[in-house]
């Protein structure tokens, strides 16, 4: 299985690296500030001590080692559980790495043994010279430039997962490819505005089955979706596979570069929620692996991740709204969490009253999400 | 509550131009309250918001219904009385026939999402009216309402017959929008779900067209989907004196938060339209106990005859039949007891065997259901001979709050 396995929308323009995406955590950069060194973190399954909870702003090192029998994930919560940086999967007797940079003010250090619920929450005081307090132009700026990081740290992961994924579909590995298919599918749909921006790789690379064009071929995950679980075996999948590697190599090559405005990052959040209520709640999106979940839960986190992302401007402009977003966001993770099973989710066989309750709860978050970006267009 | 701003859908016709510079207080001279039977006749103006009773109840029925009940999502109180006071603030501008929000469907910023949704633009208010009760499972633990609870808001006991799908039953509220225009119907509770994605969540919901019965002299007797004139003999809101005595909860009845509301007890009763259908004529109009065609008493000539229920045949069997609906209906063989009826014609297209998926929603308006609609309802279920053409549902009961004054909202003193 992978290794890296992200659950929570993280990447912001404050975190400079990213434990579960460095393929290890073999650059430590001591913290340079000051002699006051790593904060480590002993992180266990019913605890979660840092040795010391104060300290200077700028950037922070958190040692985080597990000495518990849960994977355990570390995060840096600001107000309303806005993510500074977190590191996943962290398996028993592991220890990662998080850097993260920390404006003064008050945070929350948050470890998750088993990867669910609130987590074992304390404070976090960050102290010294705050930055200057920035306008908002720079915030909407900083915006787009925290999300186009996230953008490019989901890509990577989405280019390397759906290299295992094929690999495996090519070697002949059911049981694997079928393991690494919604894994590998959760970048994608974490990312799914951007993918579409650009053309026909979007058809090319998630079409269903009812999408594709008379004459066209058929090609992407839900080909080979059905290939390994309609006819459950990856023979015959092999060029597809391939064809999908390709085709995701070119659309993460043009992610990369892909220039967002905040008003983009605002309508991408709630398309992502507008797929979560059209594709995911009718179970139609994987018909046939019955992984809706997966995608569901990554859609919500690449939505919140734009969301967080805009935060600060919105912070400023409409502190209602944004305390909103932050209590209908938690309703529609515990809504999901619901059905999580072994480092995913249970097979999309839910009952109508199920889907109702899951789709109240988007319905929920999405009407808030859609006043976003008048939000950020006002002057 | 700040007056929100909202541009008039009746400003869009140049004529009524001069509507736009009164604005909702304009409207005030047109009370629904006021028994003018010239109303009946406008069907586009605005019917008042405000007032002591809610809009409605007896607001000379309008042609079409769109009925929604929410369940209340949020565990918040504070969320829920937020709710009711944005509600209350949009449903005063809905029923002037003004667009919801700051800047209505059209004039608000290109990137964001209007606020009003716009399919009602360029159509007038329609006499909208829109009314709002709660179901007994908001006073559970919740958001501390248990000890406020009406004793009169009973849970409705099982009739004989039922069979209640819980997907069309019950509810936390019950949002009841009628309107000559299904369109602004429509536009109401769709805005009005809206406002409360989050915090409610919709339940089921109802369309209804042909208003199946008259609350005003003013209006004709229409008729339901078994062909017969429905109403003739309900509440009408020129008798003043028996809607006090039988639709508004009085002081005495308490609890003072209901006082000058009213209970609603909702039905959705199919009917199997193909069965009724082969009935011989003679055999509906025993069943119902009025002739097809004039919905008079069998036996009497004009619709408004008083009914003779001693009248015999020359067989000395009754006229009009024991087991007969009109009978087993009627106020003298249930204690007095009558209701304000308000129900409307469904059809929901057709079932999967390609059957008529059709009946009535009713909607029946009283003080107190324990002595009005569950005797009434526990007779006709028992001895009807109309039940073998009918089923119920769906089904649900709501306390209805009385009126909402300017700077107050729906069921403030429920709260407070």
């Amino acid at each position: 299985m992978s290794t890296s396995l992200p659950r929570r929308a993280a990447v912001l323009g404050v975190v400079i690296s990213l434990g579960a995406l460095t393929a290890c955590a073999k650059d430590e950069p001591a913290a340079k500030d000051d002699g006051t060194g790593p904060v480590s973190v002993k992180a266990s399954d019913s605890g979660c001590d840092l040795s010391r909870r104060d300290v200077k702003s700028g950037t922070s090192t958190f040692s985080v080692s597990n000495g518990g029998s849960k994977i355990t994930e570390f995060y840096v919560y600001a107000e309303g559980d806005r993510v500074m940086g977190e590191v996943e999967n962290i398996g028993p007797g592991l220890k990662r790495d998080l850097i993260v940079e920390l404006p003064t003010g008050k945070y929350q250090a948050v470890c998750k043994p088993g990867m669910v619920g609130d987590g074992i929450r304390g404070d976090l005081t960050v102290t010294g010279d705050a930055p200057a307090q920035v306008d908002e132009d720079a915030l909407l700026k900083q915006a787009t430039e925290s999300y186009q990081r996230y953008i490019n740290s989901q890509v990577v992961a989405l280019e390397q997962q759906t290299t295992e994924f094929t690999t495996a579909v090519k070697a002949g590995d059911l049981a694997k490819a079928k393991a690494l298919f919604p894994v590998a599918r959760t970048y994608y749909e974490r990312v799914e505005p951007v993918a579409e921006s650009f053309g026909d790789l979007d058809p090319k690379i998630d079409a269903r089955v009812n999408d594709v064009e008379p004459g066209t071929e058929w090609t992407g995950f839900h080909r080979i979706e059905q290939g390994l679980w309609v006819g459950n075996t990856t023979k015959g999948m092999e060029k597809y596979a391939d064809q999908l590697l390709t085709d995701v190599k070119t659309l993460v090559a043009k992610a990369k570069i892909v220039k967002l405005t905040p008003l983009q990052l605002a309508n991408g959040a709630k398309e992502l929620l507008d797929e979560v209520a059209t594709g995911k709640i009718t179970g139609e999106e994987d018909r046939y692996s019955h992984t809706d979940l997966w995608d569901f839960q990554a859609n919500v986190e690449g939505s919140q991740a734009a969301v967080q992302a805009l935060r600060p401007a919105l912070q400023t402009r409409d502190t209602a709204l944004v305390t909103q977003l932050d209590t209908n966001f938690k309703a529609v993770f515990a809504a999901v969490d619901k059905y999580r099973e072994g480092d995913g989710f249970k097979s999309y066989n839910l009952t109508e009253a199920e889907k109702k309750a899951l789709s109240q709860v988007v319905d929920g978050l999405a009407e808030p999400v859609s006043k976003v970006a008048g939000v950020i267009a006002k002057k | 509550m700040t007056e929100r701003k909202g541009i008039s859908r009746r400003g869009l016709f140049g004529a009524a131009g001069a509507a736009v510079a009164t604005g909702v207080a304009g409207y005030a001279a047109h009370s629904a309250l006021a028994s003018e039977p010239s109303q009946a006749a406008d069907n586009t103006g605005p019917v008042e918001f405000h007032g002591p009773h809610q809009a409605g109840i007896t607001t000379p029925v309008q042609d079409r219904l769109h009925f929604a009940a929410f369940d209340v999502t949020t565990t918040s109180r504070d969320d829920l009385i937020a709710l009711l006071k944005e509600w209350s603030a949009a449903a005063a501008l809905l029923t002037a026939g003004r667009d919801i929000g700051q800047y209505g469907a059209v004039n608000g910023p290109d990137e964001a999402p209007p606020e009003d949704t716009g399919e009602a633009v360029g159509l007038p208010p329609a006499r909208l009216t829109i009314t709002v009760g709660f179901g007994p499972s908001l006073f559970d633990k919740r958001f501390g309402l248990a000890a406020k609870r009406p004793k009169a808001l009973v849970d409705l006991p099982h009739f004989i017959g039922d069979d209640l799908d819980p997907t069309r039953s019950y509810g936390d509220i019950a949002v009841q929008a009628c309107s000559d225009d299904p369109q602004v119907a429509v536009h109401a509770i769709r805005n009005l779900a809206r406002i409360g994605f989050g915090r409610v969540a919709v339940r089921y919901s109802q369309l209804g067209f042909g208003r199946t019965s008259s609350t005003s002299r003013a209006q004709s007797t229409p008729r339901n989907l078994f062909g017969f004139k429905d109403g003739t003999a309900n509440l009408k809101l020129e008798d003043a004196d028996k809607l006090e005595q039988q639709v508004w909860v009085q002081p005495e009845d308490g609890p003072d938060w209901m006082v000058g509301g009213s209970y609603l007890v909702s039905r959705r009763i199919r009917m199997n339209i193909e069965i009724w259908d082969r009935t011989s004529l003679g055999e509906q109009e025993g069943i119902i106990g009025r002739g097809k065609g004039t919905g008079a008493p069998l036996g009497k000539a004009d619709e408004f005859d008083v009914i003779d229920f001693n009248a015999k045949q020359a067989d000395g069997e009754p006229k009009i039949p024991a087991d007969s609906h009109v009978r087993l209906a009627h106020p003298q063989f249930n204690n007095g007891a009558e209701l304000l009826r308000r129900g409307y014609n469904f059809v929901d297209g057709s079932d999967g065997l390609g059957r008529l998926d059709a009946g009535l929603f009713f909607l029946a308006y009283q003080r107190d259901p324990r002595k009005q609609f569950i005797p009434i309802q526990n007779q006709l279920a028992k001895s009807d001979t109309m039940n073998e053409y009918i089923h119920h549902v769906g089904s649900a009961i709501f306390a209805c709050p009385p009126g909402v004054t300017p700077g107050t909202y729906w069921g403030e003193k429920l709260f407070t």
